[in-house]
């Protein structure tokens, strides 16, 4: 409970969530601490991930060898960041590894690209994604490296009005 | 089934796995590539708010580890693993430490502790989380009771034991609290379904319930109950009895349907309660505590509205007003991870695109105004027409009610012309806001805009017919104030004659053996405002649900069924689908409070009518949304428009207090009925249970706060206290604004700064290398502080030229020879521009032969 934002009760439903999703593989005593980790497949099917675009990204910027498998531990986390008490800070850290699909720190130019294709479902013509991204770049790029640090992301985030009611999700 | 258990084993057994290899974990953790690179990111990012939590913690780790040596850490493992020997190590550990360690233990043990609270704050992987926090744990309980020293010892022990059960109660308390919770899994539903706008009103709508659950609790606990158990019963007084002429159809239904009958004279409307100062064997003032509850509802729903809109105001402080990042915001806050229905994620997809393509096309073509008096015109045009509309339900309400004063003279009068004044008053409010919605297509507003609007001209027309309804009211109070007096000369006069013909009939009887049917009673105006009110919101209610089942339910079933034989698709075509209409949804829920506010003093009952039916429409339309709706084609924003609403409810609030507070202050009570009756106004019951039950000097002091005198200052003294806080506001606002102006120059600044450098001048930026350590050995905070502070301009390398041609060959130079190739360059390709920006380069040279250029330089420009 201390490293999380979620009582007693939460936590135990969503053990029961986790292990509703392998009954077979996730035991329901964890006193011996056994070393189970579900894989991506079954955890992107979750109702609560199911539609949303950036699934992938998000299940395998809280697994802890970055495959995407995920520990009960690292599912706990991965709720609690998005719950609804996370504060702004904690939100934007992992917001940005989201968004981070090659996991090189920064936002460039190819990230914001597939960000835009999994928004609108690659509905927006190339130049469309080019002239966006750009767009995007000089809002928030504040040192002008072409690429957006974590802290371009954070004061962009920060003021943004809509960041704390959508980056939610609730189990 | 203990999982709880079972996971605290699991934490504990992993910590444990992780204790004792903490330094190598510490190492390992460096080494693994990605977590280096997580927590040197962290530790980048937060490296200038403060220290890290973690380094300092790794510092005072080491610290321990060599003050005391390796031993030190055997001792903490052996300690947890064996308590029973823990006290004596401690104890021994206590003398060896001196004041200084002890002091820092002190410390480092709030350190500890304030980690532990702030845990779940960090972004570490959970595994990590759980092995700092249980060495945090582990060394907090530790060294907590090595602390106090001497006889404090047991005194802090027991008090840390006490904070220590004091956080477990928090915490369950918490956990309860969690459990207390309705609809969690309702509302995640319907929010997976439509998105979190449609979501914010189930919200909205289960907090209204929660406050007037609250309310009810009041009111039922404090008057109700009190009146039925201790009160006069049923039967043994006028006010409490049907009059005989309505007895024979007191129980019909039709008439319990208006409320009349039976209805009229129980606990629900005002004229039921007795004007008796104690009732029952705990003396319980009922008059005042009606008076009471009637202003602790106003005061209780103030406060609650007004907390819930500051906690709102705090959460968005970050107003995103500034235009600065359209599309970074469309980029990364548009999805709602809420969404979790394919549907609505497809309707999210292409609203989203639309959202990109019209922005874009915002940017490429700024405004394109094609006719601006035609536009002008319809908009002149549609707000006249829409003040008609409004004028025109006004009078229509008022001749309404005027009417329906006649019919209530008549005898014999059927169900409508009853309920005319409800049924106009519904059917308003059915059929206005789409004709309102219709003229709002002439004007061609932005949609966000137009919706401000169309709520604005709702509530407009929700407000003057509620108003128009009080004043009919008020009308009708009148009247029923000069009827009352006809009323009460009569009984005053059948008294008389009685008690004449009982002096002389020489009997001693207190009160005329009446029965309490056939007395003749006033009017009792409380209570036909009180009905009137009920009546309203009954149907009201009815309306809303008959609207839902028709409108949503009915359509629904038709478009699904008929669809497969009919010429054209239903479902994609004209009448399709209803969505949900969040905004008209929230101003009904609004608008059906302030008739409860406004009610509840003349009615107790109503509010438990209210909380029923929120209990009942929060489950009949969570089904007709997820049975019969489909989501937005247009998705709005919940975020923003959460304060609206809570202005239109605190405007609602306000508005439903003033006639509430004038009947109370200036108009008499009836002198039959209520718990006020005798009174000259409803206020004297205060003055008269400080007079009574009060001690003299109580009185006293009431009279002195309630002179004028007192008041008029007190005032004043307000109004000055807003006005300075205001100015106050005003001024952090300025500030605020300067900060965001100062923060987007320097950001342009640096942008071209970066520009400049990458492509034009690399000479230029040969030019700031060679001349940066000299400025630096000037006055190096002083520029930095310049930097920050002016953000460096265009100017400053031109300065710098200036500066170069002002000390070249000065011997402050003389150290660095080997950057002293490009000046040259300067001076050929550079002096028409120096000329411009140094107004007196010749001033400069004498100053070169000072010890150094003069600080103020930097700044002169």
């Amino acid at each position: 409970q201390d490293c999380t934002f979620f009582t007693r009760k939460e936590i135990l439903r969503l053990h029961g969530r986790y292990h509703e999703m392998a009954p077979n593989v996730v035991p329901m005593d964890y006193t011996k601490d056994p070393d189970v980790k579900l894989p991506m497949q079954l955890i992107i099917n979750m109702p609560e991930l199911k539609e949303n675009p950036f699934k992938e990204r998000i299940v395998e910027s809280f697994s802890e060898d970055g495959e995407g498998s995920l520990s009960f531990n690292d599912f706990v986390d991965m709720f609690s960041v998005l719950s609804e008490m996370a504060p702004r800070e904690l939100k934007a850290i992992y917001a940005f590894k989201i968004y981070d699909f090659n996991t090189d720190n920064f936002i460039c130019k190819s990230d914001l690209e597939q960000t835009l294709n999994k928004l609108t479902r690659e509905e927006l013509t190339a130049e469309e994604i080019t002239l966006v991204c750009e767009k995007v770049i000089e809002e928030a790029d504040m040192d002008g490296d072409g690429k957006l640090g974590f802290s371009d992301f954070e004061n962009m985030i920060s003021k943004a009005p809509d960041f704390l009611s959508t980056f939610h999700i609730r189990i | 089934k203990d999982n709880e258990e079972e996971e605290s084993k699991e934490e504990e057994s992993c910590s444990h796995q992780n204790r004792p290899s903490r330094r190598k974990n510490h190492q390992r953790e460096n080494s693994s590539g990605e977590k280096a690179g997580v927590e040197g990111n962290r530790q980048r990012e937060r490296g200038k708010k403060a220290p890290t939590k973690d380094q300092k913690e790794s510092e005072n780790k080491e610290k321990k580890t060599n003050k005391k040596g390796k031993d030190e850490e055997n001792k903490q493992k052996t300690d947890r693993k064996n308590s029973s020997s823990s006290a004596s190590s401690t104890s021994s550990d206590e003398e060896s430490l001196s004041e200084e360690e002890l002091a820092m233990l002190m410390e480092q043990v709030e350190q500890k502790k304030k980690l532990i609270s702030t845990m779940r704050n960090k972004p570490w992987r959970m595994v990590k989380k759980l092995s700092v926090l249980r060495e945090a744990q582990a060394f907090v309980e530790k060294f907590e009771g090595a602390l106090g020293k001497g006889k404090g010892k047991k005194l802090y022990a027991y008090k840390m034991m006490m904070a220590k059960k004091w956080v477990k109660f928090k915490r369950d308390f918490d956990n309860f609290k969690t459990q207390c919770i309705p609809w969690e899994m309702k509302i995640k539903e319907v929010e997976s379904h439509f998105g979190s706008s449609v979501a914010s009103y189930f919200i909205f709508l289960r907090w209204m319930y929660g406050v007037n659950l609250v309310l009810f609790g009041l009111i039922f606990g404090l008057v109700i109950i009190p009146e039925v158990l201790m009160g006069m019963p049923y039967g043994s007084m006028p006010r409490k009895t049907v009059p005989r002429a309505e007895q024979a159809t007191a129980m019909d239904f039709s008439v319990l349907w208006d409320f009349e009958g039976y209805i009229k004279y129980s606990a629900l409307f005002y004229g039921y309660y007795n004007n008796q100062r104690t009732i029952g064997w705990l003396k319980y003032r009922l008059p005042m505590a009606y008076f009471m509850v009637g202003i602790s509802v106003f005061g209780y729903s103030l406060m609650v509205v007004i907390r819930s809109m500051a906690r709102n105001a705090n959460e968005s402080t970050a107003d995103g007003d500034d235009k600065n990042f359209i599309f970074s915001w469309k980029m990364f806050t548009s999805w709602d991870y809420l969404i979790g229905n394919p549907e609505t994620a497809d309707n999210k997809f292409a609203s989203i695109t639309t959202s990109f393509k019209e922005s874009i096309v915002d940017e490429q073509e700024s405004n394109k105004d094609e006719n601006i008096h035609l536009r002008r015109f319809l908009r002149v045009l549609a707000n006249v027409l829409i003040i008609c509309c409004l004028c025109g339900s006004g009078y229509l309400i008022y001749f309404v009610v005027k009417r329906s004063q006649t019919f209530s003279k008549m005898q014999n009068v059927g169900w409508y012309e009853r309920n005319e004044v409800e049924i106009v008053m519904s059917l308003l409010g059915m059929f206005c806001p789409p004709l309102f919605e219709t003229i709002a297509a002439l004007e061609n507003y932005h949609p966000r805009i137009g919706l401000k609007w169309q709520l604005g001209r709702i509530f407009a027309l929700f407000l003057g017919n509620l108003y128009t309804f009080l004043l009919a009211l008020m009308d009708d109070v009148n009247e029923k104030l000069a009827e009352e007096d006809l009323v009460k000369n009569i009984t005053h006069w059948a008294l008389l004659s009685y008690h004449n013909s009982s002096v002389e009939n020489g009997s001693a009887a207190t009160s005329p053996p009446l029965d309490p049917a056939d007395v003749p009673r006033g009017p009792c105006w409380e209570t036909t405002v009180g009905i009137e009110f009920v009546r309203l919101t009954v149907s009201d209610i009815l309306v809303t649900y008959i609207t839902i089942l028709v409108g949503d339910f009915i359509r629904a079933c038709f478009v699904r069924f008929v669809n497969y034989c009919w010429c054209w698709d239903l479902e994609a075509g004209f009448p399709s689908y209803a969505e949900f209409d969040i905004s008209g949804n929230v101003l009904g829920l609004v608008f059906n409070q302030g008739m409860i506010w406004m009610g509840s003093f003349y009615a107790p009952g109503l509010v438990g009518i209210n909380v029923l039916r929120l209990l009942t429409s929060m489950y009949f339309q969570c089904w007709a949304v997820m049975s019969s709706n489909v989501p937005h084609e247009r998705v709005f924003k919940a975020s923003k428009s959460n304060n609206f609403y809570m202005g239109l409810l605190l405007l609602i609030l306000f508005l439903s207090l003033l006639p509430v507070a004038y009947t109370i202050m200036s108009l008499p009570p009836s002198f039959d009925c209520g718990p006020f009756s005798g009174k000259k106004r409803m206020y004297d019951v205060i003055q008269e249970t400080i007079e009574l039950d009060f001690p003299l000097f109580v009185a006293k002091i009431f009279s002195y706060v309630a002179n004028p005198g007192l008041i008029i200052p007190a005032i004043l003294l307000m109004v000055l206290a807003i006005y300075y806080l205001n100015a106050v506001a005003e001024a952090y606002q300025r500030a605020n604004a300067e900060l965001k102006k100062k923060m987007q120059m320097q950001r342009e600044e640096e942008k071209n700064k970066r520009n400049n450098k990458a492509s034009t001048n690399p000479m230029l930026q040969d030019l700031e290398d060679l001349f940066t350590p000299s400025t630096k050995r000037e006055s190096a905070p002083k520029q930095a502080e310049d930097k920050k502070v002016e953000s460096p301009n265009r100017t400053i390398p031109v300065e710098k030229q200036g500066k170069a041609a002002a000390l070249d060959g000065s011997p402050m130079m003389g150290g660095r020879g080997a950057a002293f190739t490009p000046p040259p360059h300067v001076f050929m390709t550079q002096p028409p521009m120096l000329g411009i920006r140094m107004p007196y380069p010749g001033q400069l040279r004498p100053r070169g032969h000072l010890p150094g250029p003069v600080p103020g330089w930097g700044r002169g420009q």
